[in-house]
């Protein structure tokens, strides 16, 4: 049997069990529209590349980890002192989860000003936000686990913040925490969230998300008809650019990794008093910093509940996005006042984010 | 007819009620009326601790304050005392302050032994003796605007009590027929004590008081100055005790424990130049080529190579946390070694060399230690830049070799 044949009958083997040939034909006919705004499409899978990064780096990491108040902090110094690249494997997972989220919202604006949430899209919008908050759950839960003085005190202020929610703020604080407070309850539950919950319901989404853009197709702007444009083949041409710039990310993160180090701090210390210009990642920054800056009294409103709501508000008109600001076939519609909304958000979200991290 | 009989009334009030609070205490009144130095004391007492607490002149001098008449408020036959004679201050201050019952009311956690101790203090007992000259209550305390000894404006509050005994004792004519020494206070202001109680602001740190005790103040005798020291240096005073030096140092023609080495007033921070080189004060004793300036030389050794030795751990460790490296664990280690350090220091005080060497060579391993630990970081940072500047490299080859290949294929 010559190599040919064999190879052809290995993939007909596979093929009867696992339906290559269908994978095979999606590929070769699946295409990328070209246009102006082309490179905005490599902003997902940037997102889609980090995660995997933070999946194979989070699995490494699980190997030493030990999830109590005793040992985590210790286990997170002997990751960064004795295990061999332990310190690469730590910092790229810290460096490459900020990333992540810094490339998921680009990937959201992106979207947002292109208009691609626009019908029939409105379910990728929505796994799309979905996974953003997941992200962000990610984010929230991770912080805790080297149990450091600083990541101890950020989540003391974020469940009390959670607490201040309308109706069901002490439940969910309680939930968060379970407990009263902060303690070795919350380690372990923050610890269950980021291994297994969220790894679980992201895995999920990531695969709708993805389902529903094979679906659906790359959108195009909505002056420009995909008919009219050009296309480029997803597979090879499209995945070898995409994979161009896979590589910039990963030198990037490497970089990052290996001249700045991710910090360890100090063990945390329950009975300390909190650090000074303590704060919370930088993706919580413009929320946090707003609701520093509302009067703890806005007419008989307490105004941290004013905030929240506000918050609350704008989330429900953002998730919303693709029903309120609906464009017809024809081009017209609400995109110019969905641009503005934004525009503001952008402007709102890049000037509190840094007067959070400046004052 | 009504409205005047009530307007009047009015009046009336108006005009009583001022007159009644001259009267609640026509001392203060009165007495700053006057243009003379007798007015000081209105002018002053508002201050006072004791007016605070509600009491008033009379409470002090005697006399009737609800009177205005000067007659019938400075009454003998009413309790009036007038100005004490400068001898009988300490009693006339201790009527009330050696009395626990009428403290308690006050300042209950108040000590009321001040005038025991103050009979048997060198002022108390010249005072005793008919010297007039000598400090009493108020030369210390004020009068008329005495604040608590906690009030930082007090003359007696830790930061300024030198500067309040040296009024007097830095003061060469009042000192000359007691033949004493007027430079202490110039002195303490060198020393180590002055520098953690006035320029870091450490109100534990010994003043004058510390020393020499307040009411009962003496000057400590040869053979308690160590206990003195080791009030506060209670290690230093257990080894020293234990030393050769204690007994040829309290003995007949010692100098005193302590202050042989370290000064009393001037007590300077400590160095191993105290034991060898030019300034060591064990040449005062020791010729040099001895056995013991030996032995005090080879001492300052040790000392000074693990304190530089830990110097540059610190140093190699600072550098490498600056670069990001991890290395939190080395720098716990480095305080051990630096505890060596001191524990090291402490033991030269039994004059013991095995002991200390003992030490020296504990904190010495943990310099080592430490200083290969920095080394380790500062290489693996090296290491880790060109891992990533290879890693880059090749990185960029990959970028490159797909750009090649796709513009391969595009073009076929």
């Amino acid at each position: 049997m010559s190599a040919a044949e064999l190879k052809a009958k290995t993939f007909e083997w596979f093929d009867e069990r696992l339906g290559l040939r269908m994978a095979r034909d999606l590929l070769d006919h699946k295409v990328v529209p070209l246009h102006p705004g082309t490179a905005w499409y490599y902003f997902g899978g940037i997102t889609l590349f980090l995660f995997g990064v933070q999946m194979f780096t989070g699995l490494l990491l699980l190997l030493y980890y030990r999830p109590t108040v005793a040992e985590a902090f210790d286990s997170v110094r002997f990751i960064m002192t004795r295990v061999e690249f332990g310190w690469l494997i730590r910092s790229i997972h810290s460096w490459s989860a900020n990333l992540l989220i810094f490339f998921a919202f680009v990937h959201m604006f992106s979207v947002m000003f292109t208009h691609s949430y626009r019908r029939p899209r409105e379910l990728t919008w929505l796994s799309g936000i979905a996974l953003l908050g997941l992200m962000m759950g990610f984010g929230f839960s991770g912080y805790l686990l080297p149990w450091n003085q600083i990541s101890y005190f950020a989540t003391k202020v974020g469940t009390d913040v959670a607490a201040t929610t309308p109706f069901i703020g002490p439940v969910l604080a309680r939930f968060l925490r379970g407990g009263e407070d902060v303690g070795a309850a919350t380690l372990t539950r923050f610890f269950a969230f980021h291994v297994m919950i969220l790894p679980l319901l992201t895995g999920g989404l990531v695969g709708l998300h993805l389902l529903l853009v094979q679906k659906a197709g790359m959108s195009t702007p909505k002056d420009l008809p995909a008919h009219d444009l050009s296309h480029m083949k997803f597979f090879p041409n499209f995945f070898l650019r995409e994979l161009m710039v896979w590589y910039g990310v990963l030198a990037l993160l490497g970089s990052l990794a290996a001249i700045f180090p991710w910090e360890l701090g100090e063990k945390a210390d329950p009975f300390a008093s909190a650090p000074a210009g303590i704060r919370p990642e930088w993706y919580f920054l413009a929320q946090f910093y707003t609701l520093k800056l509302i009067p703890s009294h806005v007419w008989i409103f307490e105004g941290e509940l004013l905030g929240l709501a506000g918050f609350g508000l704008l989330a429900l008109v953002w998730v919303a996005l693709p029903f309120w600001a609906t464009i017809k076939p024809d081009g017209s519609g609400r995109a110019r006042l969905a641009t503005g909304v934004g525009v503001f958000l952008v402007c709102y979200l890049f000037t509190f984010t840094l007067l959070g991290y400046f004052k | 007819m009504r409205a005047p009989v009530i307007l009047f009334l009015l009046c009336f009030a108006v005009w009583i009620v001022p007159g009644s609070a001259a009267a609640a205490d026509s001392c203060v009144t009165c007495h700053a009326a006057i243009d003379d130095a007798a007015k000081g004391p209105a002018a002053l007492i508002k201050n006072d601790v004791h007016v605070t607490h509600g009491l008033s002149c009379a409470d002090c001098h005697g006399g009737d304050r609800t009177s205005d008449d000067p007659d019938v408020a400075m009454n003998k036959a009413k309790g009036f005392k007038g100005k004490p004679a400068r001898a009988a201050i300490p009693k006339f201050c201790a009527a009330c302050h050696s009395s626990p019952d009428y403290m308690r009311k006050y300042a209950p956690r108040e000590r009321v032994d001040q005038f025991e101790l103050y009979q048997t203090s060198v002022h108390g007992k010249r005072l005793a003796a008919g010297d007039a000259n000598v400090a009493t209550c108020i030369d210390c305390h004020s009068v008329h605007d005495i604040r608590a000894v906690k009030d930082s404006a007090s003359p007696v509050h830790p930061l300024h009590v030198g500067e309040t005994c040296s009024r007097c004792h830095s003061d060469a004519q009042k000192m000359a027929p007691y033949k004493i020494p007027t430079n202490q206070f110039q002195e303490y202001k060198t020393s180590i004590h002055w520098e953690a109680l006035a320029k870091r602001g450490d109100l534990s740190a010994p003043s004058c008081a510390s020393c020499h005790g307040n009411h009962g103040a003496k000057p400590p005798q040869v053979e308690s100055v160590s206990a003195v020291c080791g009030s506060c240096h209670v290690l230093f005073e257990q080894l020293y005790e234990k030393s050769v030096h204690n007994a040829i140092f309290s003995g007949a023609g010692g100098g005193g424990g302590c202050m042989v080495c370290h000064s009393n007033h001037a007590v300077h921070y400590p160095s191993t130049a105290m034991l060898a080189g030019p300034k060591a004060v064990c040449s005062g004793c020791h010729d040099a080529g001895t056995a013991p300036a030996g032995t005090a030389t080879r001492m300052a050794g040790w000392l000074d190579s693990l304190d530089a030795a830990l110097k540059q751990s610190e140093t190699l460790l600072t550098s490498a946390e600056k670069s990001g490296m991890e290395v939190s664990e080395a720098q716990v280690r480095l305080i051990d070694g630096r505890e060596s350090l001191v524990k090291a220091r402490l033991a030269l005080h039994s004059m013991k060399p095995a002991d200390m060497q003992k030490l020296v060579d504990e904190g010495m391993a943990i310099a080592r230690a430490t200083q290969k630990a920095g080394e380790f970081a500062l290489h693996e940072k090296d290491t880790r830049r060109i891992g990533l500047a290879v890693s880059v490299l090749l990185i960029g080859i990959a970028i490159f070799a797909i750009r090649l290949l796709l513009r391969r294929m595009e073009s076929s």
